[in-house]
């Protein structure tokens, strides 16, 4: 195919990622906006004046780029995941296999449909939570680049899940024993040198920690955790899942008899 | 110039050990309308899906207009269309949708593939629903759909799985008449189907399968001068008083004005209607008591089933 046939196909299918989950915006970006308001409401309302300071800024503002940035990767996540599985499930993504369009297309095109739907969600989150705190943004280019980098990390694990799963169990067995408590274990609601040495040390073992720490730092300047360090692990992520993605996808797994 | 499809020594094994495919070779010429046959799990539908990448093969080869479907798959996917046997598209996306995302895949701009989309659905009568979901459309739009699909890029090569399986048969009687419309302007066409009479009407070559071989690969016309013998039904105009008797053509009463009777095919009918005449008996119509192909293809697969239960 000619490079510019290649756009043709990503960007056909890029449009048709976008087209569903916007299609279907009370199942896809409303959960994530009344979720997040109410962890707004609660969380900083509520019980965060009781709590205070937390690194130096109001509770609130401290947990604000956590819940952004949880919002973008189950998300990003969950797009690619149950998108891939239902062409998987109702066989239409035999249209693409037959089609001279080559797999890393097809996987690009599926990764960037989640981190389309990761974008929409984090922009509208990050809009409820000006209702609610002062965000401040102490690198523009940090939280830029950490956002988008999370959620092709996260898109591309939906991918994988939506490769491996046989039946939909698998696409919410994953999310919900695995991605919530990384997610919840990663320092969204608190900084993790409140925890012993132990629960740090193993804390570090959370890949989603790097992500929410590096995101932190562009709003607020504080990270557990050194940036080069959360951005080496991000990259790291993407290029071993993208690889192990695209050779699956070559050999046809779970697709070819 | 290239034959349209070249199989070469195709095996296909399972991890469960079953073989599909043992060593399967044939050719298909450019512009060509070529029936491949076979029984049930005959291996029809892995081979389709070999050829069109939805399988992977164990050993062997599958050419399309010369271009290995292995070292040149863009090349060779570019040049096919399939219409596989189940639905297999989005049922909550439109069939306008469909089309100009299958467009999309193959490179095609756009603005293009509105047009072609436009054009398609027209002639396979579709337009009126380009924007219903897929879910709400009929069993037989369904299929005109896949039709659609399958050549909304100008496919040189389209294979069709049995594509009528379910369809009322005005729809499928215009299916017909469509596909031959593409044959005739030059797309070659594989069909399978279990209705041999689809079969016969359309097809001038034919491929049978059976336990992951050909064990025919021919014309039709020359298949069909195997069938020694043919079994025609007689309608009379008045009712039969004595069933005559006549040499070399054996005589069945059905009931009053039906007769049955086998033909050999080097004898003809002629000399059956001047004997029938001679005895004040008037034929008012007649037919086959079934499909010529039918009955052919049922000896032939019974024949080599026989062949491989002595020989497995």
């Amino acid at each position: 195919m000619s490079p510019m046939g290649l756009w043709i196909g990503f960007t056909t299918l890029l449009c048709k990622e976008i087209r569903r989950f916007t299609r279907i915006w009370l199942q896809t970006l409303l959960p994530p906006v009344i979720t997040t308001t109410l962890y707004f409401l609660i969380f900083g309302n509520l019980i965060g004046p009781r709590i205070g300071e937390m690194e130096g800024y109001r509770y609130m503002d401290f947990i604000v780029p956590g819940l952004i940035i949880m919002a973008v990767i189950t998300n990003s996540y969950a797009n690619v995941s149950s998108s891939f599985f239902s062409a998987r499930f109702q066989r239409f993504v035999e249209e693409m296999m037959v089609s001279p369009m080559p797999p890393w297309v097809m996987l690009i095109g599926y990764t960037c449909g989640g981190l389309a739907r990761g974008m929409v969600v984090g922009v509208v989150v990050t809009v409820v939570s000006l209702f609610f705190s002062q965000l401040q943004i102490h690198n523009l280019g940090v939280v830029l680049s950490v956002v988008v980098l999370t959620s092709i990390l996260f898109s591309l694990a939906g991918f994988s899940n939506g490769l491996f799963a046989r039946n939909f169990d698998d696409i919410s067995i994953i999310p919900i024993f695995v991605l919530t408590p990384l997610t919840y274990l990663g320092g969204v609601f608190y900084s993790i040198r409140l925890l012993p040495e132990f629960w740090q040390a193993l804390s570090l073992a959370n890949p989603i920690l790097y992500m929410i720490n590096a995101f932190r730092y562009g709003f607020l300047g504080i990270s557990d955790i050194s940036l080069p360090l959360s951005y080496a692990m991000t990259v790291g992520f993407i290029l071993i899942l993208f690889g192990v993605n695209l050779a699956l996808l070559n050999r046809g797994y779970r697709m070819r008899s | 110039m290239e034959p349209a499809l070249t199989v070469n020594k195709i095996t296909k094994s399972y991890e469960n050990g079953t073989r599909a495919l043992r060593g399967l070779s044939f050719k298909v010429e450019n512009g060509d309308f070529y029936a491949l046959l076979g029984p049930n799990g005959a291996g029809k539908s892995t081979l389709i899906g070999i050829i069109t990448s939805l399988v992977n093969k164990t050993r062997g080869e599958v050419k399309v207009f010369g271009y290995d479907t292995d070292l040149h798959p863009a090349e060779s996917k570019s040049r096919l269309g399939l219409v596989p046997q189940e639905v297999n598209f989005s049922i909550f996306e439109t069939p306008m949708q469909i089309l100009i995302n299958q467009a999309g895949y193959y490179g095609i701009p756009r603005s293009l593939a509105n047009a072609k989309s436009e054009e398609y659905l027209h002639t396979l009568g579709l337009w009126e629903q380009r924007n219903t979901i897929g879910r709400n459309l009929s069993g037989g739009m369904k299929r005109r759909l896949l039709i659609a699909r399958a050549l909304v890029h100008h496919p040189q090569l389209l294979i069709l799985d049995e594509p009528t399986a379910g369809v009322d048969i005005e729809i499928r009687r215009s299916m017909w008449s469509f596909l031959r419309e593409i044959n005739a302007a030059g797309t070659t066409i594989i069909l399978t189907t279990h209705y041999l009479e689809e079969a016969e009407h359309l097809c001038r070559n034919i491929g049978i399968i059976d336990h992951g071989k050909l064990i025919h690969n021919t014309s039709m016309k020359s298949l069909l001068m195997k069938l020694g013998n043919e079994t025609f039904i007689l309608d009379l105009d008045q009712p039969l008083t004595a069933l005559p008797s006549i040499d070399h053509y054996p005589l069945r009463q059905i009931d009053s004005t039906t007769l049955e009777v086998d033909v050999d095919r080097k004898r003809g009918l002629n000399p059956l209607f001047a004997a029938l005449l001679a005895h004040s008996i008037n034929v008012t119509s007649l037919r086959n008591k079934a499909n010529r192909l039918e009955e052919l293809f049922i000896k032939i697969v019974s024949e080599n089933s026989d062949g491989m239960g002595s020989n497995p």
